[in-house]
């Protein structure tokens, strides 16, 4: 479902600025809400979320925290249990798995292993990406582990708009614990934003753009290089539809396979690896349950199983991207000379950097 | 009287983890259950400081936090049986015990996890100007964990309104303090190198304990900041399940019958019928009183349903 804004005042916001605007909402609205982490209040703010957020709301709402991910996850998890709505970042998904115990243990838990007497209700910023030689320990996106657990909503934004009104249905709305996963990639890209209050609840994709001929499931960034591979393949008269999923958990089923339904062709790419990805959850869900529709086999688009590596040389062969969901739609559409006679797809001159030509509206 | 009240208390524990122990065999209670059998003192004596509105975290061995908070007996071992008037529904048992009435939070088994939520919800109390002291209890292998000394480093720089209690029984499962702990390793002097104030006691004598937890107690209370108590006590049985296990050659010869020889109750009732605070008679109608009550209690227990079949998926959400 795309998200109905014509009627709403909008104005052009980064990502960024689009987080920090709900941030901003939530404080102003909810007293219980507070932001967490290092470096929250600091000038630079988060690649710029909470810039200036700690000036307007005083620094017990917006507080720095002592590097100690796990213990601060567990003070957070023991705000949220007494009643409070704390919202914490951690700048790198890598640097959170210090708290993995008290994520999955306790967060994931609370509501079920006191049999529903409590809530946890306490967002968890993970920031992922891609690029410039950030290596092994700085580039992951664990996504489909997060998405594993009961008990936790697992969110991945792709556009400004999106960011904003999932995180203000998070942080004011959900009761629950929210891993809530942001691309630097997708930080410096810009769109139309809702004004003032907006919220976009769990478990609905969005349509990022209808077409009849093949289906890209994608979320977070891989949905800007499924829209690019989309608007190449529309040129040799291939119509892509892109669903971007929002969120990993819930997930939206159901369009999913209405999309599939419509089109019998598949691909769904990932953010992560391949083996046990979410690429493969989403894929079997497919195969369960749209088997009859499909008139070729559902295909993933993931990273190899390879970690990352530091050098751009190397780092470029780990990232799929827009002509890898190309060369695989052509494939399943049997129309390799139809695509082969564009002119070739561009290339951005560096893989380790986000594409500027990513500026959306999407 | 504070004192006969004391001795009901850990006679209560003693005669609940004991029923426990008996009855494990039938196999009627499913769960892992980890008895206090022998460290009573600790919670009784420290929970005889809180008020009312105070909050207690334990851990996996917290049946004794949970009683001396006044959680409810009925609805823990109706837990321990799996049943839906349990105190988490049947969904926690043994390892994850609350009655937030009573102001026991949460029991969970992982080791050191719990530290860092209690102050989490001292935390929450200081940022809403809250009179609240928060306690956490946890064991000696707990203070191994990171956790522990990220959650020591927080509740000072905060200075929260809580205090940390390490019952020290001297294992971890089989594993002695000696293959864990350098002999130099000095708990009090880790936690006043964080900035809070530390004290020692003798886990087995109640008395000793509510002296040491109504001084920190108060000291919370008047915003002085966090304290770490440690209580030198001993686990009678086996970590796990309802057994001795002295059979198993891991407690050096002479230990088990020093500390058995020590034991709180006991003590504590020689104690009070020498210095004439107790007659013989007032404490046995006491033991009987408390039998009576398991007795109910495992009566309630059993008769309770188990939980619906659609409970199964209940709670995993909000809505």
């Amino acid at each position: 479902m795309s998200t109905p804004v014509s009627w709403i005042a909008t104005k052009q916001l980064t990502y960024a600025q689009a987080i920090r605007d709900a941030h901003a909402i939530a404080l102003e609205r909810d007293p219980s809400v507070y932001l967490m982490g290092l470096g929250s209040p600091d000038p630079k703010g988060v690649f710029g979320t909470t810039v200036g957020l700690a000036e307007q709301f005083g620094a017990q709402r917006v507080q720095d925290m002592p590097t100690a991910e796990s213990g601060m996850t567990g003070v957070a998890i023991g705000t949220a249990i007494s009643g409070m709505r704390p919202v914490m970042s951690h700048i790198r998904v890598e640097f959170a798995l210090l708290a993995v115990e008290q994520i999955v243990n306790q967060a994931a838990k609370w509501r079920y292993m006191f049999g529903g007497q409590m809530q946890c209700p306490l967002v968890i910023r993970l920031l992922v990406g891609r690029g410039w030689g950030q290596g092994p320990q700085h580039s992951q996106n664990l996504d489909a582990w997060f998405a594993h657990m009961p008990g936790l909503n697992v969110v991945a934004p792709t556009t400004p708009a999106d960011a904003k009104g999932l995180l203000v249905h998070a942080i004011l709305e959900d009761d629950d614990p929210v891993v809530f996963i942001e691309h630097r990639w997708l930080h410096g890209i810009k769109g139309d934003v809702p004004e003032g209050y907006h919220s976009v609840p769990f478990g609905q994709a969005r349509i990022a753009r209808v077409g009849g001929d093949l289906t890209v499931v994608a979320s977070s960034y891989m949905t800007l290089e499924a829209l690019r591979a989309a608007e190449h393949l529309a040129q040799a008269g291939i119509d892509v539809e892109v669903i971007d999923l929002r969120t990993l958990r819930p997930l939206d089923t159901e369009t999913i396979l209405a999309s599939v339904a419509r089109t019998g062709r598949v691909i769904v790419t990932d953010n992560s690896w391949r083996t046990g990805g979410f690429a493969g959850e989403v894929t079997s869900t497919i195969a369960e349950h749209a088997f009859g529709s499909l008139v070729a086999a559902p295909r993933r688009l993931a990273m190899p199983d390879v970690p990352v590596p530091t050098s751009p040389a190397l780092a470029r062969f780990a990232y799929p991207r827009a002509r890898d969901i190309v060369a695989l739609a052509a494939d399943m559409l049997d129309a390799g000379e139809r695509v082969a006679a564009l002119q070739a797809l561009p290339e951005p001159a560096h893989l380790d950097q986000p594409d500027p030509s990513f500026v959306g509206p999407f | 009287m504070p004192e006969l009240e004391r001795y009901r208390q850990m006679a209560r524990i003693r005669e609940v983890e004991e029923r426990i122990s008996a009855l494990y065999g039938e196999w009627e209670m499913r769960c892992p259950v980890h008895l206090c059998t022998g460290q009573e003192a600790v919670p009784v004596g420290f929970c005889a400081a809180l008020s009312d509105g105070d909050k207690v975290l334990g851990a996996h061995r917290s049946h004794g936090h949970y009683l001396a908070k006044g959680g409810d007996l009925n609805k823990m071992l109706a837990e321990l049986y799996g049943k839906a008037d349990g105190c988490s529904a049947g969904k926690g048992g043994s390892m994850h015990l609350v009655d937030l009435e009573a102001g026991f939070i949460a029991a969970t088994p992982v080791i050191g996890s719990t530290i860092a939520i209690a102050v989490g919800v001292a935390f929450a109390a200081l940022m809403r100007g809250e009179d609240t002291v928060t306690v956490n209890f946890f064991g000696d292998a707990a203070t191994e964990e990171g956790i522990f000394s990220e959650s020591l480093a927080f509740a000072a720089l905060k200075r929260l309104p809580m205090v940390f209690v390490c019952e020290n029984n001297l294992y971890s499962c089989f594993s002695p303090l000696e293959v864990r702990q350098a002999p130099e390793r000095d708990l009090l002097a880790i936690a006043r190198a964080n900035g809070i104030a530390a004290a020692s006691g003798n886990g087995n004598d109640v008395d000793d304990v509510h002296r040491l937890a109504v001084e920190a107690v108060a000291r919370a209370r008047r915003g002085g900041g966090p304290t770490l108590l440690e209580f030198a006590t001993y686990r009678w049985r086996e970590h796990c399940g309802p057994n001795a296990d002295t059979d198993i050659p891991y407690r050096p010869p002479g230990e088990y019958e020093h500390w058995t020889g020590r034991d709180p109750v006991t003590a504590y009732r020689r104690r009070l019928l020498a210095g004439d605070h107790a007659t013989e008679e007032a404490l046995a109608a006491i033991d009987a009183g408390v039998v009576a009550e398991v007795d109910d209690a495992v009566r309630f227990a059993r008769q309770s349903p188990f939980p619906a079949p659609e409970e199964f998926a209940t709670d995993v959400h909000a809505g």
